[in-house]
């Protein structure tokens, strides 16, 4: 082993042993909960009337710890620390790949990929297949505020049977038939991009655009910084267009209006790295926050 | 049957839709065409999960290098999976106490949101945070005002990023409201950092971002267009496969 390898990895471990005594030490690092008792009473009519308990527990901040109904809760302190322990994982990777990142890396793969599952099987499947077409059965288990007249929607099986044909993929042979449903999702796709994407981005965008040179206040007087702002906006996108436009050679004046283009181009590529940085900075600010405050409590 | 059934299908699909825009009486049609569409992507990430299962049991059945971290990866999968679907922790719906499965299934408390809570939000957030470094040092080792063009970048990222901070009020804060000219007019609190980077954002990068949805909006139509009438046929994949 290499000896900052060495150096590196014994700065880590005392590292995290320093932080966990220190968090052992203070009494930080630990969440608290207040009870919330719920009482609900039977909504069916024709069954004897039933009431039926149990508690919701809301977070507080510690300064109420000592307060009466607030108590400590084990899988939050618990959820608090293994958040702290992923944080910490990914980041050193910033020391270079290691197997803690590794590891922290599968659990996140796995749990990403349940969590889509999870989600698209209570919003869609079960929501707006299961509900549509077995609305009675729904109503009898996971939507019991469903109004009763509701009726199966057959159309529904299409969809369903295009679902089925798309899992086939998974299948050893005849795995061509996903292809089916395939071509309909490209097709809806490209069917409702290319309205949307014509309707807003470019006759709405054009249409933005088309905007007087010269404004003039009611009074009749030349407003100077509406006109050059509007003069800076036509002249920018129709250079950038000439940009972009490569059915003729750019050279001549061509040459000039597509160089202006750049130029503008450059200034939103500008900009846009700026606010990129920016999003990825109070996205670690956050982090750095969750550490130092919710956790360490400094 | 393997390839022009599915173009068949592609071309009517996505005309359809398109009529559906023009025909107000069958905008509906859309409507339900988005609704099978939003299903068969709640499928399509059970596809992908079958996927990532398949894929990790072959590493893990063959004992390729890091065959351990597939294994962590499926356990993870699985106890995710198994909390959300079966509810773990979730009271029923107040409203309907005696319906159990009638609760929300990422209720505050409940198994599910407690790994979305204590894993997915600290992983995620760390991964993209983790960025910031990396754009930060590529951009040091990148940007070097070599001419015009990079000199323009330089200059607009660097007011941007400034203007946003704290460091504009550091650094331009001290302007006077004065007139540089004369009565009226510019003032040099117009040049502090804040106020140039508002300038910015608002009135030129909006030339560029337009000329760029326009340009993006035009190869999504062309792009369509290709795949609804057949010459663009990449998703099918190749004739080869079984």
């Amino acid at each position: 082993m290499k000896q900052s390898t060495i150096i590196w990895t014994l700065l880590m471990v005392f590292g995290g042993l320093g932080l966990i005594s220190v968090q052992l030490f203070r009494g930080k690092g630990e969440v608290y909960v207040r009870e919330v008792p719920v009482e609900a009473k039977s909504s069916s009519k024709t069954s004897p009337e039933q009431t039926y308990r149990w508690s919701t527990y809301q977070e507080v901040s510690a300064k109420e710890k000592d307060d009466p109904g607030i108590s400590f809760s084990f899988s939050r302190t618990l959820g608090l620390w293994v958040a702290a322990f992923c944080t910490l994982a990914i980041f050193s990777f910033l020391y270079g790949d290691n197997p803690l990142y590794k590891f922290t890396e599968a659990v996140f793969v796995g749990v990403s990929a349940a969590y889509a599952m999870v989600v698209g099987f209570w919003t869609e499947i079960v929501t707006n297949l299961y509900a549509k077409l077995l609305p009675e059965l729904a109503r009898m288990s996971f939507f019991p505020d469903m109004e009763s007249d509701v009726h199966s929607d057959l159309l529904y099986l299409i969809p369903l049977v295009l679902s089925v044909l798309l899992l086939w993929r998974l299948a050893p042979k005849g795995n061509w038939i996903a292809r089916w449903p395939l071509a309909f999702f490209i097709g809806a796709t490209a069917g409702i991009r290319l309205i949307s994407y014509l309707e807003t981005d470019f006759i709405g965008q054009l249409q933005s655009t088309v905007m007087p040179f010269i404004v003039f206040s009611a009074d009749g007087s030349m407003l100077w910084f509406k006109s050059l702002k509007n003069t800076v906006v036509i002249v920018g996108v129709t250079s950038c267009m000439v940009y972009f436009f490569f059915s003729v050679e750019h050279e001549g004046i061509v040459k000039y209006i597509s160089r202006l283009g750049i130029w503008f181009l450059m200034v939103t590529f500008g900009a846009s790295f700026a606010y990129t940085v920016m999003g990825r900075i109070a996205l670690l600010s956050g982090r750095l926050d969750f550490l130092f405050n919710e956790w360490l409590g400094i | 049957m393997k390839r022009t059934v599915p173009l068949l299908i592609s071309a009517v699909t996505g005309f359809v839709l398109i009529g559906t825009a023009f025909i107000p009486m069958f905008e509906e049609w859309g409507n339900d065409a988005m609704a099978w569409f939003n299903l068969l992507a709640a499928f399509a990430f059970i596809l992908g999960g079958g996927n990532l299962l398949k894929m990790q049991l072959q590493k893990i059945s063959a004992q390729q290098a890091g065959w351990g971290y597939a294994a962590v990866t499926l356990i993870a999968f699985f106890v995710t999976l198994f909390v959300g679907l079966a509810k773990v922790g979730v009271h029923p719906n107040a409203k309907f106490p005696e319906y159990s499965w009638s609760g929300n299934y990422l209720e505050e408390g409940g198994a599910f949101w407690w790994f979305f809570e204590y894993i997915f939000t600290p992983l995620s957030a760390t991964m993209f945070a983790l960025l910031a470094f990396y754009i930060s040092s590529a951009a040091f080792r990148a940007f070097r005002a070599k001419n015009t063009e990079a000199t323009i970048l330089l200059i607009i990222a660097v007011i941007v990023l400034l203007g946003r901070t704290y460091a504009s009020e550091w650094l331009t804060g001290g302007f006077p409201n004065e007139p540089i000219f004369g009565e009226g007019g510019i003032t040099y609190s117009d040049f502090k950092l804040d106020h140039l980077s508002q300038i910015i954002m608002d009135d030129f990068t909006t030339p560029g971002m337009r000329a760029i949805k326009i340009g993006i909006a035009l190869g999504v139509a062309s792009t369509s267009l290709k795949v609804l009438l057949g010459v663009d046929r990449s998703y099918l994949g190749s004739d080869q496969e079984a």
